[in-house]
């Protein structure tokens, strides 16, 4: 059986150090397999999150030869076995052990952010009527999985670490989600522009190049959002019409 | 086998752990964006062999004035100063007052340049290629500080619209370019035909439409702004055919570039040695 070496990140937030494993691998495998394989010959104390498997649950992300990949569903037939492959946690958060991160202060900024405020309802029994056309609109939003690959990918927070000025990719997609929802009735360009930092992003494309979901984060969310925040404050016309049109 | 390195906080420039040739993309860039600068500089500047017959550069186009020297250098009666002052907007030579050093294509080629310059697309790629910010996805920055277009100068970039606003009037102005290509002088009578340069020019328009027309700005003023499309046919349509040019605007961002500069350097080199392209009567 064929072998190969895969050079992971052991340690805490105070020590740490790459160590090399060698171990067998065969057709099919994903990383987290290898992962596995190593953790239970020859690492009993190796830490990764996992979950489903299946690329669903977002709780394997790590990086992959440097680039942010969840472990699940990184191949290893896509990888050069021919060199140390080298498996990272998210370099974006604060690492607890090995290749596990401390990713709650994704779920403090979700917190923060103004919920879904739906207009009135459209009939007497409590519901809304919707066009499914509207709706589609914002569907692709939905199918993220909250992996944060996207925030770990930023070079606002992974390099900047502007966390408490930006809340990165993944509430750019959350606020696009509400902000262009047929029925919500809430404003959020103020605070996407002020406080969530938006004019940080600088249209590296990064954070869609590493969705697992193939969500178009930037030109669908953020850069929609980035107009409408022009809309809002830099455009000239558009204020004055809004002046003369109020 | 333990391995002391790097820790995770560290950032040294262009450290990663990318195994792939992440470099050759924004060197790409870098060379692209680096020749084209450096050939349009060299063309603003150079004000002279813009325009052989009907045929005028798009780096000069539009014609506001012809330059000050033009009816002395070709004769005030010749071809060349006649299709000039038939592309001229005003008709005229430069005023006197303006500087020699600015030519025709100073005063007009400070809006195409300042679409592309604000555009999305190329603002992702040219802080990659040019300020290393970041070199690519993954590979640290050579600085610390950080303020992206959050404030001054790159705020600035938000005026991307109103570029916008006269690129779609200076595509119109290339297309009508394209209609006066069409009409050529045989023995002092003007005759219809397709030339080399027609066709030239005439893929200038289509490229440039595909790349303004696809605009993230235009997306957005058409349907982008509205929630409820459906109740908004007419700008569902339009959203729905921008999106679609949108989905390929590194396609056409390229393609456009390319082809703007192939265009100026075909009627420059029939200009210079007067070589009488293949025309169809």
């Amino acid at each position: 059986m064929e072998k190969a070496t895969f050079r992971i990140w052991r340690g805490d937030a105070n020590e740490a150090q790459y160590v090399d494993y060698e171990t067998e691998v065969s057709e099919g495998m994903v990383v987290l397999d290898a992962v596995h394989r190593i953790q239970a010959e020859q690492a009993n104390d190796l830490a990764v999150r996992w979950n489903c498997k299946a690329g669903k649950c977002g709780s394997c992300s790590a990086e992959v030869n440097g680039n942010p990949k969840l472990l699940c569903m990184t191949r290893l037939n896509d990888l050069p076995l021919d060199q140390p492959v080298t498996v990272e946690p998210m370099r974006a958060f604060p690492i607890i052990k090995d290749l596990v991160t401390d990713v709650s202060w994704n779920f403090k900024v979700k917190e923060k952010m103004k919920p879904f405020t739906p207009r009135p309802p459209d009939e007497e029994d409590g519901t809304w009527r919707m066009e499914q056309e509207d709706i589609d609109h914002i569907q692709e939003f939905r199918k993220c999985i909250e992996c944060f690959l996207c925030q770990d990918v930023c070079h606002v927070l992974r390099e900047h670490d502007l966390h408490d000025e930006f809340i990165g990719p993944r509430f750019f997609v959350y606020a696009a989600s509400l902000e262009m929802h047929p029925i919500d009735t809430e404003n959020r360009l103020e605070e996407l522009k002020n406080q969530d930092g938006i004019g940080y992003c600088n249209i590296t494309k990064c954070c869609t190049k590493v969705c697992p979901e193939h969500i178009t984060i930037t030109d669908n969310a953020i850069i929609p959002l980035k107009e409408r925040v022009v809309d809002q404050f830099y455009d000239p016309i558009k204020r004055l019409f809004r002046v003369f049109s109020s | 086998m333990q391995q002391p390195e790097l820790t995770l906080t560290e950032h040294r420039p262009f450290q990663t752990q990318r195994k792939d040739t992440w470099w050759v993309q924004p060197m790409a860039v870098f060379l692209g964006l680096g020749l084209f600068i450096v050939y349009a500089t060299f063309r603003v500047f150079e004000g002279n062999h813009f325009i052989h017959g009907p045929y005028l550069t798009p780096f000069y186009s539009p014609l506001l004035f012809i330059p000050k020297h033009f009816p002395e250098l070709f004769g005030p009666e010749s071809d060349t100063v006649r299709h000039a002052l038939n592309h001229s907007v005003f008709r005229s030579t430069m005023p006197s007052w303006i500087p020699g050093i600015i030519t025709p294509a100073v005063l007009i080629l400070w809006a195409p340049l300042g679409f592309r310059f604000t555009c999305y697309y190329y603002r992702g790629a040219y802080y990659k290629a040019f300020w290393a910010d970041p070199p690519s996805c993954t590979v640290s920055e050579p600085r610390k500080g950080y303020r992206g277009e959050h404030s001054f100068p790159l705020v600035v970039q938000n005026i991307h619209r109103y570029f916008l606003y006269v690129a779609i009037v200076i595509v119109g102005i290339l297309a009508y370019d394209v209609w006066k290509a069409l009409w050529f002088d045989v023995n002092g009578e003007t005759k219809f035909g397709i030339g080399i340069g027609t066709i030239i020019l005439a893929g200038n328009v289509v490229l440039l439409g595909g790349y303004t027309f696809g605009c993230h700005s235009l997306r957005h003023l058409v349907g982008g702004v509205v929630d409820l499309l459906s109740k908004a046919p007419i700008r569902r349509n339009m959203y729905n055919c921008i999106s679609c040019l949108n989905q390929r605007h590194m396609l056409w961002a390229w393609m456009s570039l390319c082809w703007v500069g192939l265009s100026d350097f075909y009627v420059r080199t029939i200009a210079v040695t007067g070589w009488q392209d293949y025309i169809t009567f």
